[in-house]
């Protein structure tokens, strides 16, 4: 009977460590599997968006309420940050250009600078930061406070009334917001070419726009469509999809923001080298 | 069978038949409902009717499934098992627009209220009106409004902001928001939750006058034990997911039971 015992153990313990290696695995596919459920959810949910888009009962009031909201209220941030961009490019620039004899093409610089990537990336950044948490915590708590269901109950899409109006707004008023920024910037930096210089406002802005070429300010619109569309897509799925609690109306905004953010980034490296393979 | 078949059969039968046929038609009926989320069983073969004009109440604990059986109803939760047929229609075969058609019927009073924070009472009330009734015109819309403000007494509050508003009475405006499209089914989800004894008295005599009014049938879930009293014609009291007694306010007070006596006692 003795010589059985340690038998015993050995079984006992190889069981104990194949329960472990079964935990893990199982949590290990577990994860697998929400990683996959997540990326078919974001699938469903675009293609929610893309069905309520074209369905009958468009919200058009909902609509411009969100571009009043998403365009109109923007304007204070985007009017400072834009300037100050246009402003802090000419004065950390400036001295630079000066040492080469080049000063003369600083408005042709800047403007170029802020039209092709500055103006559409940090516009669009400052907007992941406003627009897409204030998304993200407004669902985030419609979901928490049950009135997106209280909506869905009541016969109303919530998706064509709360995301198709938000995701459209911000997809239109973006690049408007863009266009905007970068006027402002060419503002900011003749202003900023006026401390250590004299130029006038009429020659600043002829120098500057005769630089600058259609295909220029093209490609930069049309990524500020797409960096709209993310931005509105990720605040609403974030919101949408946000926990039952208090916390994930915080945990909906902020990774609204981050996600939203990083997407803008990866849009633009991509925009970028598509525009590059079609200038060459 | 469908509702309007139901009906249809009813119109053949004598005036007494007819007053019988409407009494003990099922509006809502819940055959073996098993519910759960992740491993947890929530919801165990729940079965029950609600009577077409009676009020029924369903009582229990935190966490006994009550608000996840309410949900199941309107289709918010889809239940794993078992059969939900309301006005006649199964939910489970219904396409999101049947669901849709389905809910306009019915009307859903939110444990939290739910009222849209960004509007203000005007358009909370407004909201469902020109999405369900779109043949109405701007005038009838603003008699609608007052006249289910004036039901729950705040004509006052008419514009203001639902953060300006006492948890009562945004209540009240929740109920308003609810009746204002004549639903024949009301679906109360903890109507008196929070609510200090007055204003619970008053929310429960509303939801009598409602019925009264506007002869709705409803499911009333709590564990408010006076508004259960004042408001229940039948009661089924769940435990842990499973129904653990079903019967009249009489058969609960009087009942022996030590579960049903910690409730009623």
């Amino acid at each position: 009977m003795e010589k059985f015992n340690p038998v015993i153990k050995v079984k006992g313990f190889a069981t104990k460590q194949s329960v472990r290696l079964s935990e893990k695995t199982i949590a290990k596919t577990e994860k697998a599997s929400n990683f996959l459920t997540d990326i078919a959810d974001v699938f469903l949910f675009i293609a929610s968006i893309i069905r309520e888009t074209f369905s009958r009962d468009f919200e058009f009031k909902e609509f411009f309420r969100q571009c009043f909201q998403i365009g109109y209220k923007s304007l204070p941030l985007i009017s400072i940050t834009g300037t100050i961009m246009g402003l802090v490019l000419t004065i950390q620039s400036r001295p630079v250009l000066v040492d080469f004899g080049a000063v003369t093409l600083l408005p042709g610089m800047v403007a170029i600078s802020l039209i092709r990537e500055m103006g559409p990336v940090i516009t669009a950044l400052i907007c992941a930061g406003k627009i897409g948490s204030g998304m993200g915590a407004e669902l985030g708590s419609m979901k928490v406070t049950e009135q997106i269901d209280a909506m869905e109950v009541s016969s109303t899409n919530p998706i064509r009334f709360l995301v198709v109006t938000r995701v459209l707004a911000a997809t239109l008023m973006i690049p408007l917001l863009v266009l905007y920024a970068d006027a402002l910037g060419i503002f900011g930096s003749w202003a900023g070419a006026n401390i250590k210089g004299d130029v006038s406002f009429v020659l600043f802005f002829s120098q500057a726009f005769s630089h600058v070429k259609f295909m220029d300010l093209l490609p930069a619109v049309i990524k500020s469509f797409f960096f709209g569309a993310v931005i509105g897509l990720v605040g609403c799925y974030k919101g949408y999809n946000a926990g039952r609690g208090t916390e994930s109306v915080g945990v909906a905004a902020n990774s609204a923001v981050v996600l939203g953010s990083l997407l803008v980034i990866i849009v633009d490296v991509i925009a970028v080298q598509i525009t590059d393979m079609l200038r060459s | 069978m469908k509702f309007e078949n139901l009906k249809m059969k009813s119109t053949q039968t004598t005036a007494n038949d007819q007053v019988i046929m409407t009494k003990i038609e099922p509006v809502i009926e819940i055959i073996n409902l098993k519910k759960s989320f992740g491993l947890q069983e929530v919801l165990t073969n729940v079965s029950l009717n609600l009577i077409n004009g009676e009020n029924l109440v369903v009582l229990g604990k935190s966490g006994s499934g009550k608000s996840v059986l309410i949900k199941c109803i309107v289709g918010l939760l889809n239940p794993e098992e078992g059969t939900i047929h309301v006005l006649g229609e199964n939910l489970s075969t219904l396409s999101s627009d049947g669901l849709g058609e389905l809910r306009k019927k019915i009307g859903f009073l939110f444990q939290s209220g739910a009222l849209y924070d960004s509007m203000t009472v005007k358009q909370n009330l407004e909201f469902p009106l020109r999405r369900i009734k779109k043949n109405l015109s701007e005038k009838e819309i603003e008699d609608k409004v007052n006249e289910v403000l004036e039901n729950v007494g705040l004509t006052h509050a008419l514009n203001k902001m639902p953060s300006q508003l006492s948890g009562g009475m945004r209540k009240r405006i929740s109920l308003a928001r609810t009746i204002i499209v004549d639903p024949m089914i009301m679906l109360y989800d903890e109507p008196t939750t929070g609510l200090d004894p007055v204003t619970s008295d008053e929310i429960s005599s509303l939801i009598n006058d409602v019925q009264k009014k506007y002869k709705t049938s409803s499911l009333i879930i709590t564990h408010d034990i006076k508004c259960a009293h004042s408001t229940a014609d039948r009661i089924i009291m769940l435990q842990e997911g499973e129904i653990y007694k079903e019967g009249k306010v009489a058969d609960f007070d009087n009942s022996s039971d030590p579960f049903i006596k910690s409730f009623f006692n």
